[in-house]
C-alpha cells in the first residue's frame, strides 16, 4: 500500500486548487474512497497528519466517504450492489458486469478561507 | 513493507514519523514531507511518458505481478530461451534487495536492468523511467518488466506497460483471486504457473481459481504454465506473439494500448477541478 503518498498527491492537488482561488488556509477536503481503489481508508486517515504538515492544509480535516459498490450486468442491464470479490449482477448471477462505483479515489471539494 | 510508499504507518507508530518524530527520516536531512512527495499524480504522468518511449519503437511492456517466489524469473528464463530467436527481449527487474533474478536473466544472454527498491514494495513509473534510459529501445521487441514480489502494491502504480500478467502459483492456493481483488482485476492474463505441482497437491482447482477470477468481472484469459516441465508454455507465447501483433496494429492506427484495468480507472486520481497541474516530464527525447 502506499497512503502517503497518495495524502501527498491529494495534496498537491489541493495546493493548485488553493493557489487558483488565493486561498490562505485550507479547511476542508472531502474524498471519495472505493474498497477497490487499492487505498485503505484508515491508512489514508493515518498518513494525512504526516503529509499535511508545513503545508496550507496544515489544520486541514481530511473527510473520507467510502464509496459503495455498484455494477451494472451486461446481460440483464440491473444495476445492483455487489462485494470487492464478488462482482456478479445481483439480479441474474451473471459475471459479465461493468464496474458503476467502487474504485474511486477522487477529490471531491475543497473547502478553504480565501 | 515500504517507508517510501507509507505503508508501514498505522495508528500505533504514525507519531513516530510525524514531523519532528523519532523517525521522521532526518538521516536525509530532510523532513518526512520533502522525502516523500507526490507519487501518484506524478507517476501516472511519468507513466504516460515512458508508455510513447515504448510506442514511438513499436516496443511491448509486459508487468508480471505476482506473490514473492510464484515463479516470475523462471518463467522469463524460460520465455527467453523459446523466443530469443525471433524476438529482441529485455527485462526490468524490481527487486528488494539483491541482483539475482537479473544475473539469472544475462545467463540467458539477454540484457536485464536491475532496479533495486530497497524497502518499497513495487515499482513506480519513475523507476521504470531511469531503467529505460539504460536500454536501447529501437533494438527490442518486447521488455518484461519483473515487478516486486508481492500482490498488493504494484497493482496501484503505472509503469506505462501495456498489458499486465498476474501469476497465481499453485502452491499458493485457489482463493488468491477472491483475497486479492484489486490485484486481479487488473490482470490482463492470469497465468496458474508450477502446474507440474498439481499432480501432487490435490487441494489446488484450476477452476476455482478461474471462478474466483470471474468473480471479479475480469474477462482475462487463464493459463496454466510450467516452466519446469515445459507444460502449457506454447499457450503463453502464442499470446505473447498475439500481442505483440496487435499491439503494432494499434500503434499503427495511432492507438494507445494500456492495461485492462487502467483503461476504465484512468479517473482514479484526477482531481474533481481541473487537469491536474503536473511537473511534467524534465525532458524530451527524440
Ligand atoms: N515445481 C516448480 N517449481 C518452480 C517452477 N517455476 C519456479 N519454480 C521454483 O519456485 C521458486 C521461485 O521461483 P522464481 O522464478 O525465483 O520466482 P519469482 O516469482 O521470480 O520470485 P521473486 O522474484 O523472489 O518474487 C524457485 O525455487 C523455482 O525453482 C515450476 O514451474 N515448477
Ligand atoms: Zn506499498
Ligand atoms: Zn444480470
Ligand atoms: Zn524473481
Ligand atoms: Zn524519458
Amino acid at each position: 500500500m502506499h497512503e502517503l503518498s497518495v495524502c501527498q498527491s491529494l495534496l498537491d492537488q489541493v495546493n493548485t486548487i488553493a493557489a487558483e482561488h488565493h486561498a490562505t488556509s485550507i479547511e476542508k477536503i472531502f474524498l471519495q474512497v472505493g474498497p477497490l481503489s487499492g487505498v485503505e481508508p484508515e491508512l489514508l486517515q493515518s498518513a494525512f497528519p504526516i503529509a499535511r504538515a508545513d503545508s496550507i492544509a496544515a489544520g486541514a480535516e481530511l473527510v473520507i466517504q467510502q464509496m459503495p459498490i455498484q455494477v451494472r450486468c451486461k446481460t440483464c442491464h440491473a444495476e445492483t450492489a455487489a462485494k470487492a470479490n464478488r462482482l456478479l449482477c445481483g439480479e441474474c448471477g451473471d459475471w459479465q458486469t461493468e464496474l458503476l462505483s467502487g474504485d474511486e479515489l477522487l477529490l471531491e471539494r475543497v473547502e478553504m478561507l480565501t | 513493507m515500504c517507508d517510501t510508499c507509507g505503508c508501514n504507518v498505522t495508528p500505533g507508530n504514525k507519531h513516530l514519523v510525524e514531523a519532528n518524530g523519532k523517525l521522521a527520516w532526518v538521516g536525509k536531512g530532510k523532513t518526512a514531507v520533502d522525502v516523500l512527495q507526490g507519487l501518484l499524480s506524478e507517476n501516472d504522468h511519468q507513466a504516460m511518458h515512458n508508455r510513447q518511449h515504448f510506442d514511438k519503437h513499436q516496443v511491448l511492456a509486459i508487468n508480471l505481478m505476482s506473490s514473492p517466489g510464484a515463479g516470475k524469473t523462471a518463467l522469463l528464463e524460460a520465455t527467453i530461451e523459446a523466443l530469443q530467436d525471433r524476438y529482441r527481449i529485455a527485462v526490468i527487474e524490481g527487486d528488494l534487495e539483491t541482483e539475482n533474478d537479473a544475473k539469472r536473466i544475462r545467463a540467458k544472454g539477454v540484457t536485464a536492468i536491475q532496479i533495486t527498491t530497497g524497502t518499497a514494495c513495487h515499482l513506480d513509473a519513475h523507476m521504470v523511467h531511469d531503467a529505460l534510459h539504460n536500454l536501447d529501445l529501437s533494438k527490442l521487441d518486447i521488455v518484461f518488466i519483473e515487478n516486486v514480489g508481492n500482490l498488493v502494491c504494484p497493482a496501484s502504480f503505472d509503469l506505462g506497460h501495456h498489458r499486465n500478467v498476474t501469476l497465481l502459483s499453485v502452491p499458493e492456493g485457489d482463493d488468491k483471486p477472491a483475497k486479492y481483488p484489486v490485484m486481479f482485476r487488473a490482470a490482463d492474463l492470469m497465468l496458474l504457473t508450477k502446474t507440474d505441482l498439481l499432480a501432487v497437491l490435490d487441494d489446488f482447482k484450476p477452476e476455482k481459481a478461474e471462478q474466483y477470477l470471474r468473480n471479479l468481472a475480469s474477462e482475462a484469459p487463464v493459463m496454466q504454465v510450467s516452466s519446469r516441465s515445459g507444460e502449457g508454455m506454447q499457450d503463453w507465447l502464442d499470446w505473447l506473439d498475439q500481442e505483440l501483433a496487435t499491439h503494432r496494429a494499434r500503434i499503427q492506427n495511432g492507438e494507445i494500448v494500456r492495461p485492462a484495468i487502467q483503461s476504465d480507472g484512468i479517473r482514479l486520481h484526477a482531481t474533481a477541478n481541473s487537469p491536474t497541474q503536473h511537473h511534467g516530464p524534465t525532458h524530451r527525447h527524440e
